[in-house]
């Protein structure tokens, strides 16, 4: 940190506290649990570590365009759960007509793309057009959505047809090459949208919009357009988790992807990105979302800490996160 | 008066990093006198004030407060003492009332409970002496500027402010406004309080002050009586040269039309406005602010929402209902606010330069090493000089901002370029730097509008002159016709001759 405050020169050289908090975090909770559990490192809790993180990890790409672009979307948890109970819904009523095979797997997934995506558009239509605040927004959504999960399930469970859930299972445990499916679409996911963000002009606009709103209008970047297409894509993400999710369960209800979006938000503030927007990085949100899942693990792996204490844990990190962010901005 | 000074600075230097901008300045601020402190933009007086106040610390020097040293750790310590600034940019709190501000921080208390009556005949009988006729309970987000300044005022009065530091009260102030100030000022002067404050405007330099201090580059270049130096004498000190060539030569005869803009309507703000640009011309835009001058061309450029009878580019009609609709067609506005509107200040220079042209750069993704070379070029053709290419652009200096935001608008290759306030907060060379560019730029066949409130500009650079009224073209100067006065009357409606408003 000293090296930071003597001279200018010396800062390029070395990465800020910012960049290297969140990386060597990770490195410091695999060394935790590497020491702590054998098993730790072995390739079925690594495998069972990445996949249980790929749901929160596809949300927390679509969420840090968001958040970058000066937004929040605070509904993509009950987004979930709804999209998994409509998809439930729709596949056990075309059971009969299609029958057990890939035409209704595929059918549940249009549908889950295609309501996420919907989803998505109406709370970037209510933010943008309409102009009212996208925390007031996905605070309503969010309640809408978890109601009407609670309600196709009458308070209860949606489950899949025993038949379709077991001829749907492989898109969790399956894979290729011994990786699984949830793990291979969250590494596409995250290649596509470290290039979009860092690389491409949607993720320049994003970071000038929500940098400063009206630099970006007065340098004839659309940004209605612009941060629609964020919340769109943060929808369409959702339902792609979701296409991942029902086939571990089979089943949807009232507390299906509870607190999902905490969970997302927290990993892209961790992960680096400015809550406030104008910065973010695709890559800061993955660590983000392997600190967390790792916490999780770690502590039920071990009888160290109580696993109940997870989320105390969870939060004293995002906090450190804040500060740490505050410190580099302080200097830059 | 010519007693002990109250407040004093004595070789005061302020360094931000590496660069010293305050090299050793001696101030006095005395008893019931009134200091103007002038200088260009960027001369150290907003430093110089915040060092008074106790806002930012000075690297070495010494403040002296009644002749004893004093160091002010926080701006609060300032305040004990009795020192009170007034920002240029107001510090009012814009949710709560005007009376709740009056009052912020220091609440008169009743027991456990606020003593609210008191507060409200306190609040009313600071707002009545400066004629400011608020209501005690509006919310300060709904005044205007220049009701804004007047409740800073009746702040400082209720501080019992024994120093007085204006940061150009009246930038924001009408006429008659200007004066409600000045008797204020001269009524806080005969009971004792010392003041200072800074003005772009020399005559109300000469009107109100006991004595003047010139800043130019960090340090002192005149102290003096404001009775022994005249308006003449005191832009002399500020600038330190001969500036008679800081304006290129005129364009010569008129050439084809190449923008008419007919019954342009901007809702609130511009009705019918109607003008015609020529290849190779300047032309400029004067009027008061608020005049509708930044609106209108907002809305011509498809900013902000307008309806337009017709527009004519090269002959042709077309439609700008975007602004990517203006910009395709050669139209291209740079923004009077570079901090706010122009540049993102967190962001380098590379990324600031191709934001409004990033389809330049690559389809779906952005060629950096393109991005890099046109730095390079903007650099070189703009003369941008930035400590390292990496930094934020909000650690520019001003002069060097509005280049960058210049370079930015000129990637897009504009054969029309509307520029306002191309030379706001800048300092005199980079206006020189500019003023040739624009001319230039006219002179390569394209054409230029700037909008500005600087009358001397306005006279200085432009072929043709339109002049702005409540929010309607009220007349167009052109060659000799381009005189103080003319601007002046058209500005103000025929008949007025108040100079001072129009600036």
């Amino acid at each position: 940190m000293t090296s930071e405050t003597t001279n200018s020169p010396m800062r390029r050289a070395l990465p800020s506290m910012s960049v290297l908090g969140p990386v060597l975090a990770l490195i410091v909770l695999v060394v935790i649990g590497a020491s702590l559990n054998a098993n730790f490192l072995g390739t079925a809790n690594i495998t069972n570590v990445l996949a249980r993180s790929a749901f929160i990890g596809i949300i927390a790409v679509g969420m840090t365009f968001v958040i970058t672009a000066g937004g929040l979307d605070l509904s993509v948890g009950s987004m979930a759960a709804f999209i998994a109970g409509l998809m439930i819904l729709v596949m056990n009523a075309a059971l009969p007509s299609l029958g057990v095979g890939v035409p209704i797997i595929l059918l549940g997934m249009a549908v889950a793309l295609l309501a996420g995506l919907v989803a998505g558009l109406l709370n970037g239509f209510l933010i943008t057009t309409l102009g009212i605040e996208a925390f007031i927004v996905t605070l309503g959504s969010m309640g809408i959505y978890r109601s009407l999960v609670t309600w196709l399930a009458d308070g209860g469970t949606l489950s899949l047809d025993f038949e379709l859930r077991t001829f749907y299972r492989p898109v969790y445990f399956d894979g290729i090459l011994g990786i699984s499916w949830p793990i291979i679409v969250f590494a596409i996911v995250v290649i596509v949208g470290e290039l979009l963000m860092s690389r491409a002009k949607f993720g320049r606009h994003c970071a000038a919009i929500g940098s400063n709103e009206s630099v970006a209008h007065y340098s004839n970047v659309d940004v209605n357009r612009t941060r629609l297409l964020t919340y769109a894509m943060l929808g369409l993400l959702v339902g792609v988790a979701t296409i991942m999710y029902v086939p571990r369960l089979g089943s949807a209800s009232a507390s299906t992807g509870l607190l999902w979006e905490l969970e997302a938000i927290a990993a892209v503030i961790i992960g680096g990105t400015v809550l406030k927007g104008g910065f973010g990085r695709v890559w800061g949100t993955v660590i983000g979302v392997l600190i967390l899942s790792l916490i999780d693990n770690i502590l039920n792996l071990t009888d160290l800490v109580s696993p109940y204490l997870n989320g105390a844990i969870q939060g004293v990190i995002i906090i450190l996160a804040v500060i740490l962010q505050r410190e580099a901005k302080a200097k830059g | 008066m010519t007693d002990a000074p109250v407040l004093s600075l004595r070789d005061v230097r302020k360094s931000f990093g590496p660069v010293e901008v305050l090299h050793g300045v001696d101030l006095d601020l005395r008893a019931g006198e009134v200091l103007a402190l002038i200088g260009e933009n960027g001369a150290g007086k907003s430093t110089t004030m915040k060092i008074l106040a106790g806002y930012q610390p000075a690297t070495s020097g010494r403040i002296l407060l009644d002749g004893e040293e004093v160091s002010f750790g926080s701006l609060h310590e300032g305040e004990e003492a009795g020192i009170v600034m007034i920002h240029q940019e107001f510090n009012l709190a814009e949710q709560l009332t005007v009376e709740q501000n009056i009052f912020l921080g220091r609440e008169l208390h009743n027991g456990w409970f606020l003593d609210k009556a008191r507060m409200r005949r306190l609040a009313r009988e600071y707002l009545d002496r400066v004629n400011c006729t608020v209501h005690p309970d509006t919310r300060v987000s709904q005044l205007s500027n220049s009701d804004k300044q007047m409740v800073e005022i009746a702040k400082a009065l209720s501080r019992d402010a024994r120093v007085l530091i204006m940061d150009e009260p009246t930038a924001v102030l009408t006429g008659s406004e200007t004066e409600t100030l000045f008797e204020q000022v001269r009524a806080m002067k005969a009971d004792g309080t010392a003041i200072l404050f800074t003005s772009h405007k020399l005559g109300e330099v000469a009107a109100i002050a006991d004595h003047v201090t010139v800043l130019r580059d960090g340090a002192v270049v005149h102290d003096g009586r404001a009775a022994d130096i005249d308006e003449d004498g005191m832009a002399t000190a500020m600038v330190g040269r001969d500036v008679s060539d800081l304006y290129p030569d005129k364009a010569g005869a008129p050439d084809d039309v190449v923008l008419r803009v007919t019954g342009l309507d901007v809702p609130g703000h511009a009705e019918g406005v109607g003008f015609e640009l020529r290849r190779g011309e300047i032309l400029g835009i004067a009027g008061l602010i608020g005049s509708g001058r930044t609106e209108a061309m907002e809305g011509l450029c498809g900013l902000r929402p307008a309806r337009a009878e017709r527009i004519e580019i090269d002959g042709a009609k077309i439609d700008i209902r975007r602004p990517s609709d203006a910009l395709e067609h050669g139209l291209c506005y740079m923004t009077e606010d570079r901090k706010l509107r122009g540049l993102l200040l967190d962001k380098s220079m590379r990324v600031n330069l191709t934001l409004q042209s990033l389809d330049q750069f690559g389809g779906l993704m952005i060629d950096r090493a393109a991005e890099e070379r046109a730095l390079d070029r903007a650099i070189e053709e703009f003369d941008i000089r930035a400590g390292r290419r990496e930094m934020r652009v909000g650690n520019l200096s001003g002069g060097n901002q509005q280049k960058l935001l210049l370079a930015k608008v000129m990637m897009s290759d504009p054969s029309i370029l509307i520029a306002d306030e191309p030379t706001r907060g800048i300092d005199i060379g980079t206006k020189q730097q500019i003023y040739a560019f624009l001319r230039t730029l006219a002179a390569s066949g394209r054409a230029v509008v700037m909008i500005s409130s600087e009358m001397q500009e306005v006279i200085g650079l432009a072929d043709r002159v339109l002049v702005m009224r409540l929010g309607r073209v009220s007349g167009t100067l052109s060659g000799d016709e381009i005189t103080e006065d003319a601007i002046v009357r058209l500005a103000m409606g025929v008949g007025a001759g108040d100079s001072e408003r129009a600036a």
